[in-house]
């Protein structure tokens, strides 16, 4: 590899054309007809709900899928792709959401994984052309990143320039973006979308995947929506607005994205007094009255999943206490946090929430099994039933209650998840970014339920990142800043502004 | 449909097996006594191969049931000899063969409390026990056996025309589908090897179902030395070198994921039929024992990839 970057690229007309795409798996039609057309140099956004077709779509163009119809021209050459490698080599690198980054390779090896420059002799690698390279492209694009720097020890938003950078240096000119942002806080999401614009400038054209709809309207030239795998709508984002684009993509009116809320917050039910624990959170005392949702913003790091992890018994409580309905509990693990009312809804549902191989029934049943009556013995058909029975309480959609959770979209295995803890029978509810990573309508499916259980009298603490949620769902926000509890506020009596300042700036 | 035919295939290889040598060789491998000694032969794999299903579905391995063998059988056997002398009878047995078990299951407890405890991988542990439980039997009698010449009864007893130590797999099976299947140990033996970090998050008490697992293998360890023990009429420091291999290979050809997660008792049942009755069968072909050797590791290896094919085309399927 020569240290020169060049892209292969032109810097006008159109870089990808995909016309009358269509692709089946077994008897299920994932897209139909599907003509998708990007110019060169802007930034198109891909839309639509889970399931509507988007991955698979991606897939094809990066060489994943083979389609059973349609064309693909990259720069007005037609291609055909029978395996990833063909597609990296015509300019289309793909980064998905969870990066696919080795973790324990510096920056500058996972830039030239597979593709290491050879050092003088045969078989070596020259470490020194790859750093170089790398802070060469970084410097390019103005990336503050260190070429040496261990990947596992970077930050999430540090990850992802990472991965740009090691889209740039197979010579991208079309880069697809998968749920970029899901697992950024508010400050570096404007970071990201600074690093777009620059990459945009230089004639690459980005394929921007999210579910954060004001993302797109701030950040994309044009969209493409999608529903059940057909072409809805195309259009320049200019003259679009968020309420026409979710028309588009449910086919229905979402008139009020969140519910109305008339709970009237009654007797203090959890107090959380002085907590303390080994990572780094320190002193966070707060309650929750029933009925009453409680949100909690902060960047990224900011400590607000320890918080949750103290009190469910995951991390060791250095010092401090909780208290449910009176009664100071005793916990030492998410078993004991379960059985003295607390439930957690983990933020990734595929490490800590689900069993992915295992049946939606266990899944679901797994928590409460004692309180379903199942001690010691489990009855398959009674479990079948509970399940079903919940199931449909939160429509889930499942082929059967015996079906694999992996054959879920991931907005019905979260609804899967919070069906778990609406068996546990919980008072205490922490959901921890319950809406990351699933679409439109599930978002509001959620919405709905965490309300339905204020009305119920439990106590909800909701943790997120996007603080138009949680102005959307709660009575009151707490704001954590470096592992403090940093702010208290009502959420009818403060702004966004407000939040996003106090987490983000350093006080006096 | 994918899952059926997966779940079918080492049924349907074993019946395919049983079928080509029935005709190869009606008249020795056709026989009810022949069935019966296959079944004889293959009972003290079997039943170590049910605890190490457990072990693998939980996403663990236990690499010392080996030793852990020739440990439970040189003590019942040595309780057996000290208390009844050098022909020891009755009360002796019953003692010996209950200390045996008892040390297996002591041995299963240490290996779980181990990898609980230190948070050690399994394969680590198991690797210092088998090596550990292997020396002590060595050292228990100076490496000598001990003969126990009357202690016929589990390897050699029939009853309603059916050997003993078929009827002790039969019961042992019964119980561990069972378990598997409806009781929440088993439950969380699934949930564990899946996801253990989303298990214990669902408040399931990994480490505590992990030692029961561990301890359950060493149990039925213990039980299949006694029978091992009395089908040799001696137990033997060297007893079970290398067994573990045979175990894992039955278990894994039944269809179990060394990931955790998945495996049946059924497969496993097949899975060590199918090695036994290919040995079997290769005797009575008369292939030799290195050849054997030879079929059988590919065997183990068709198994699995074709396994994984299935896997991967119902995956692409569901996509």
């Amino acid at each position: 590899m020569t240290t020169s970057v060049q892209n292969n690229r032109s810097d006008t007309g159109t870089a990808l054309r995909m016309v009358g795409i269509s692709k089946s798996f077994g008897p299920v039609q994932a897209l139909s007809d599907v003509s998708f057309t990007v110019q060169a140099g802007t930034v198109h956004a891909l839309v639509g709900e889970n399931g509507a077709g988007k991955s698979t779509l991606m897939k094809i163009l990066a060489g994943v899928y083979r389609p059973d119809k349609g064309e693909i021209e990259i720069h007005e050459k037609p291609c055909t792709f029978d395996k990833p490698e063909q597609a990296l080599a015509v300019g289309v690198s793909m980064i998905y959401q969870d990066l696919d980054l080795a973790e324990h390779l510096t920056v500058a090896e996972n830039v030239f994984l597979g593709n290491e420059p050879v050092g003088i002799l045969p078989f070596t690698v020259d470490y020194k052309a790859m750093v170089n390279t790398t802070a060469e492209l970084a410097e390019n694009f103005n990336f503050d990143i260190d070429p040496a720097a261990v990947v596992s020890e970077l930050s999430t938003g540090d990850c992802q320039v990472a991965a740009i950078i090691k889209a740039l240096a197979r010579k991208a000119s079309i880069i697809v973006m998968d749920e970029p942002t899901s697992s950024l806080a508010e400050a570096e999401v404007e970071g990201l979308f600074e690093i777009v614009r620059r990459l945009q400038k230089s004639g690459i054209s980005v394929i921007y995947i999210s579910h954060r709809l004001e993302e797109i309207i701030g950040l994309a030239d044009d969209v493409t929506i999608l529903r059940d795998g057909k072409v809805v709508h195309s259009e320049s984002v200019t003259k679009l607005d968020i309420a026409q684009i979710i028309r588009y993509m449910v086919g229905r009116e979402l008139t009020e994205f969140f519910p109305d809320r008339d709970v009237k917050p009654g007797d203090v039910r959890v107090r959380v007094n002085n907590l303390s624990s080994d990572s780094r959170i320190k002193d966070i005392s707060f309650d929750i009255r029933s009925g009453e949702i409680v949100g909690m913003a902060g960047l990224v790091g900011a400590g607000r999943t320890e918080v949750a992890r103290a009190i469910f018994g995951v991390d060791k409580k250095a010092s401090g206490s909780i208290v449910l309905d009176n009664k100071e509990l005793s916990i030492s693990s998410p078993a004991d946090a379960i059985s003295q009312g607390i439930a957690l809804l983990t933020e990734d549902r595929k490490r800590t929430g689900l069993c992915l191989g295992l049946a939606c029934s266990w899944n679901v049943t797994i928590a409460s099994l004692g309180l379903l009556g199942m001690k010691r013995i489990i009855n398959p058909a009674k479990e079948n039933k509970i399940a079903a029975d919940v199931g449909a309480q939160l429509s889930i959609k499942w082929l059967s209650p015996q079906a694999p959770v992996d054959s879920l979209s991931g907005g019905n295995q979260q609804k899967l998840l919070i069906a778990r803890w609406l068996l546990a029978k919980s008072n205490f509810m922490i959901f921890d970014e319950p809406t990351r990573g699933i679409d439109v309508g599930a978002k509001k499916e959620v919405y709905s339920l965490l309300n339905r259980l204020a009305e119920e009298g439990k106590a909800i603490l909701f943790i997120s990142s996007e603080l138009g949620e949680l102005f959307g769902i709660t009575d009151r926000i707490l704001v954590m800043r470096r592992g403090r509890l940093v702010g208290n506020l009502k959420t009818s009596e403060t702004t966004q502004e407000e939040v996003m300042h106090l987490a983000a700036v350093e006080a006096n | 449909m994918g899952k059926f035919v997966r779940q079918l295939l080492p049924f349907g290889s074993l019946t395919l097996i049983i079928c080509v040598l029935s005709a190869l060789k009606p008249d020795t491998f056709l026989t009810t006594e022949n069935f019966m000694n296959v079944l004889r032969r293959s009972s003290v794999n079997g039943i170590i191969a049910i605890g190490m299903t457990s072990i693998i579905i939980s996403a663990g391995i236990d690499l010392s049931v080996g030793s852990m063998m020739a440990l439970s059988g040189m003590v019942g056997a040595y309780a057996m000899v000290a208390i009844g002398g050098s022909n020891p009878q009755g009360g002796a047995f019953v003692v010996g063969t209950i200390l045996g078990v008892v040390v297996g299951v002591i041995c299963g407890f240490v290996n779980g409390v181990l990898i609980t405890k230190l948070k050690l991988q399994p394969f680590i542990v198991t690797l210092g026990t088998m090596s550990a439980f292997r020396g002590i039997s060595y050292v228990w009698n100076n490496g000598q056996p001990y003969n126990v010449p009357s202690y016929k009864y589990l390897g050699e007893g029939i009853v309603l025309g059916i050997p003993i130590s078929v009827i002790i797999v039969a019961v042992i099976v019964a119980i561990a589908c069972f378990l598997l299947k409806y009781s929440r140990l088993g439950r969380y033996t699934y949930a564990i090897g899946s996801n253990r970090e989303a298990a214990f998050h669902a408040g399931v008490n990994v480490d505590r179902n992990l030692i029961y697992i561990y301890t359950f293998t060493g149990l039925l360890v213990g039980i299949a030395a006694m029978i091992a023990t009395s089908r040799t009429v001696s137990a033997q420091p060297t007893a079970g070198i290398a067994l573990e291999l045979d175990i894992i290979a039955a278990v894994v050809i039944g269809g179990a994921s060394l990931a955790g997660g998945r495996g049946t008792i059924t497969g496993t049942i097949i899975g060590t039929l199918l090695i036994s009755v290919l040995r079997n069968g290769c005797t009575l072909l008369g292939i030799s024992t290195h050849i054997q050797l030879i079929v059988i590791g590919m065997i183990i290896i068709l198994a699995v990839a074709v396994d994984q094919l299935a896997r991967t085309k119902t995956r692409e399927l569901q996509a």
